[in-house]
């Protein structure tokens, strides 16, 4: 039966890496400026991990193989070198493992958490609520109107509580439940939790960043290629999580002011 | 203290009466049978979850016969709503963590085998002991009674985040009454866990035999005691975490909930807490929980190849040193739960690199046990096959740990499959195949009986392959972002591989089924098994030296006086290949060495 466990843990090895090595299950293609730096540190992270897996799941299945079954009486043997190359070699090949991966990969962290959005930057607001995005850009005068949680009033699609009764810069703010960016337009996105928490997740944008309520969060990212991308949740927010979705719409520049000019008009 | 000064008196009177005996009993031996049993009904009620969870995903119009009967509101017409998905996910998740990964490995079979592997009589605070079971009893019957309340179960998950789980009945069906029994459960459960630790390590430090010094104890022994060295700091946190959460909801307090927020269109009468103090506490235990359920599991492990290989490990000492770097480490790592949560991205960085740094000894314990089998004379049977079984699982759940390790690739895989293929396997699959070989091995010592081996064996194919299919397409279905707490895949990019959903739902299927047999070959074996004999295994440490099932206070009149460590197997001993821990004969080597 050990021999038996052997192949089994062979083709168990070989198994799990061959849907990884011919990329079955391949990752959604990258449309931001950061995403490559992601993708080679996962890229590499799979190359080590990997070997590691398939080398230990072979060597436990040679060894099975080796030492099962064995005669009565058949003489004991010790690993040449016995705990002492063991110790050595957990510590050379992971020490050098998490210097290589975790060190040097976290210029990919650096440049989505540590670099400050460039001057130019888009600024819009984002707000999360059961089970809904909602995004405000501040119009033409570049402010956003402050936000009253106690005039949030949905059936009057007033999501964000804005007064603009008495509050100038909230006049001509515009609210969306699609964030439209410019293709190629670096864009600082303001975080805002309405009610619990939830998390804004694009996987093609390789960004995932949590809303919490009573913190003020931002991320910045450049989205590189037109088109039309799932926005999830993924913190559970209640019982309509799952469904709690909106679409990131990439356009043109001269499309985006388009945009923005239709929505100021209405 | 002097050792064994202890063992001088009885720890208390041999039982009396039905209830003294089988209920409220003082006995080591029956709280650990009945921490066992409690985990048994938990992982089959939480098995059923799962399998519930896994049918309603992929056939979500599925009638489920007699579900209606425990939720009309749930479950209308046996067919599962999104909210009561939640509200299964999140039983199922609290189940499997609290009731079984930290019952079965570490309260059941440490209860019943650390007092007579160090030689005592029985724990140190025997009263203590059975309170901490009942103490624990009484949380699982408080959690449970959420099924069968009007409001249902909660439905924020077993991490239960604020401000969702601290604002009551305007965040959702299962969040008023729901809740605060999982809340309040959870609190109870802490003191029971709190109650056993202190034991486990007053017992170790205390109640040890003449020469049972401490290099001399059972690997498992040392999981045991490093592991209530880790509970009683992690559980010391949860509790006051979850007083807080209480408070929260029923005093008017605001430690978690900030002000200014909206929820169900009500302003809710918060002000001034932070959602991330919950994070913070509850992963200051989560994390450290993830070692209290797998480090018992590693001794075991360690325990039974010892056995099975005839021969020691190349070192035990590297072993032990190596299990209490893991629970040094795991206070430091919590924050790598929490790298999108808002917090200062600078401190991502500061838990990375401790969570990395923990690969170092689990690395070093794999190439231990992978190394400890060359040369190796391995007996195959039903507890050697789930602890060999174990090594797999445990890499394969451990390198997929590296990815997370890392925060810029957490930012793509946080919150997908990857991160549920991940701890399943190694939290707790592997922690189960702990339990499952430990079973194997000490069913005979605590019953008198040997389990069915052709049974065991079956249930091992079953479950060891079943494992692999079932968790690593998690792996393959993170890849592609497929977010986990999803009670359906509406997503468009889900469409092509909602085949991979419904294979590893019939492969969950099978393998529940498989636990059935492990059931039957447990009742079966307890009343029909073959009689086993003292040392069914030809082992060497004191659980072996005394009757199957052991008399009420273990050794009898005896006091064991311990002359070796438990490592004397290929050597030429009186009874064959191997030396216990309390016979006075000198070890001559085997020839050929």
């Amino acid at each position: 039966m050990g021999k038996l466990l052997a192949v089994v843990l062979v083709i168990i090895a070989l198994a799990s890496a061959y849907p990884i090595v011919t990329h079955m299950f391949p990752l959604p293609e990258d449309i931001s400026t950061h995403g490559h730096a992601i993708d080679e540190q996962l890229n590499d992270t799979m190359w080590e991990a990997g070997i590691s897996f398939v080398a230990a799941q072979l060597v436990l299945a040679f060894f099975v193989w080796s030492f099962t079954g064995r005669k009565e009486g058949s003489p004991l043997k010790n690993f040449p070198g016995g705990a002492r190359v063991m110790v050595l070699g957990a510590f050379l090949l992971v020490g050098t493992e998490i210097l290589a991966l975790g060190v040097l990969g976290q210029k990919a962290w650096a440049t989505v958490y540590f670099a400050p959005s460039k001057p130019g930057a888009i600024q819009i607001q984002a707000q999360a609520e059961q089970f809904a995005f909602y995004f405000r850009y501040p119009g033409a005068d570049g402010k956003f109107g402050a936000v009253h949680p106690d005039k949030i009033d949905e059936g009057n699609q007033n999501y964000f509580g804005l007064d603009p009764a008495n509050d100038v810069d909230a006049r001509d703010d515009i609210v969306s439940g699609e964030l439209v960016v410019p293709v190629d337009h670096e864009v600082q996105l303001l975080m805002h939790a309405k009610d619990v928490g939830h998390s804004f997740y694009v996987r093609e944008l390789r960004i995932q960043q949590d809303f919490v309520p009573g913190l003020d969060l931002s991320v910045h990212f450049t989205a590189t290629k037109i088109g039309r991308y799932e926005i999830v949740c993924t913190q559970l927010c209640g019982l309509g999580h799952y469904n709690m979705k909106a679409y990131l719409n990439v356009v043109s520049e001269a499309d985006y002011e388009k945009w923005l000019k239709d929505q100021a008009a209405q | 203290m002097e050792e064994g000064s202890v063992q001088q008196a009885h720890v208390h009177a041999p039982p009396e009466g039905f209830l003294r005996k089988h209920v409220f009993s003082l006995d080591h031996k029956v709280i650990g049978k009945q921490y066992y049993g409690l985990a048994l009904v938990a992982v089959f009620t939480g098995m059923i979850l799962s399998w519930l969870m896994r049918i309603h995903m992929v056939w979500p119009t599925a009638k489920i016969p007699l579900l209606e009967h425990l939720s009309s509101a749930g479950a209308p017409g046996g067919v599962i709503t999104p909210e009561y998905y939640l509200s299964l996910m999140t039983m199922h998740g609290t189940l499997m963590v609290f009731f079984v990964l930290t019952n079965a490995p570490f309260a059941a079979f440490g209860n019943y085998f650390l007092p007579i592997q160090i030689g005592a009589e029985d724990m140190a605070f025997p009263r203590f002991n059975m309170m901490s079971f009942w103490v624990t009893f009484t949380a699982w019957v408080v959690l449970m009674l959420a099924f069968f309340i009007p409001d249902g179960p909660p439905i924020s998950g077993w991490t239960s985040y604020a401000p969702l789980s601290a604002v009551g009945k305007d965040a959702g069906p299962g969040m008023q009454y729901g809740m605060s029994l999982w809340g309040l459960s959870i609190a109870i459960f802490c003191i029971g866990s709190l109650l056993g630790a202190l034991n486990f390590i007053a017992t170790t430090l205390d109640l040890r035999a003449k020469g049972m010094t401490l290099m001399r104890m059972p690997l498992c022994t040392w999981a045991w005691f490093i592991t209530s060295c880790i509970a009683l700091l992690a559980f010391a946190v949860l509790l006051p975490a979850c007083i807080l959460l209480i408070l929260d909801r029923h005093a008017g307090t605001s430690f978690y909930v900030p002000g200014g927020l909206v929820i169900s269109d009500r302003l809710q009468p918060h002000s001034g807490g932070s959602p991330l103090l919950w994070q913070h506490l509850f992963w200051f235990f989560g994390h450290p929980e993830v070692y209290i359920a797998i480090l018992p599991s590693m001794g075991i492990v360690s325990h039974i190849l010892v056995n099975s290989m005839r021969k020691p490990l190349l070192s035990s000492k590297v072993v032990i040193y190596s299990m209490m770097s893991i629970g040094f480490l795991s206070y430091m790592v919590w924050g790598h739960h929490m790298f999108l949560s808002g917090m200062n991205p600078i401190s991502a960085l500061a838990f990375s690199f401790p969570t990395l740094t923990i690969t170092i000894p689990a690395t070093v314990l794999t190439l231990i046990w992978l190394g400890s089998l060359y040369g190796a004379n391995i007996q195959i049977n039903s507890a050697s096959l789930f602890a060999l079984g174990f090594i797999s699982m445990f890499v394969a759940g451990g390198v997929s740990g590296f990815f997370l390790a890392q925060p810029s690739i957490d930012i793509y895989l946080h919150a997908t499959y990857f991160v549920v293929g991940h701890f399943h396997m190694v939290m707790g699959v592997a922690s189960l195949f702990g339990v499952f070989a430990g079973t194997y091995f000490w069913f005979p010592k605590m019953s008198g009986r040997m389990m069915s081996e052709p049974l065991g064996k079956l249930h091992f194919w079953i479950t060891f392959i079943g494992t692999y299919c079932i968790f690593m397409p998690f792996h393959y279905l993170g890849l592609i972002g497929n977010v986990r707490r999803y009670q359906s895949f509406v997503d468009d990019f889900m469409a092509p591989y909602l085949g991979v959903h419904k294979f590893v739902t019939v492969v969950a299927l099978i393998t529940g089924a498989a636990q059935f047999l492990f059931l039957y070959n447990l009742i079966y074996s307890r009343f029909k098994g073959k009689p086993a004999p003292d040392n069914p295994w030809n082992a060497t440490t004191l659980e072996w030296s005394i009757p199957s099932p052991p008399p009420w206070n273990n050794f009898g009149d005896r006091h064991p006086i311990v002359y070796h460590d438990p490592f004397q197997y290929g050597v030429k001993g009186s009874k064959g290949d191997y030396v216990m821990q309390d016979s006075p004969e000198q070890v001559v080597p085997a020839s050929g060495d």
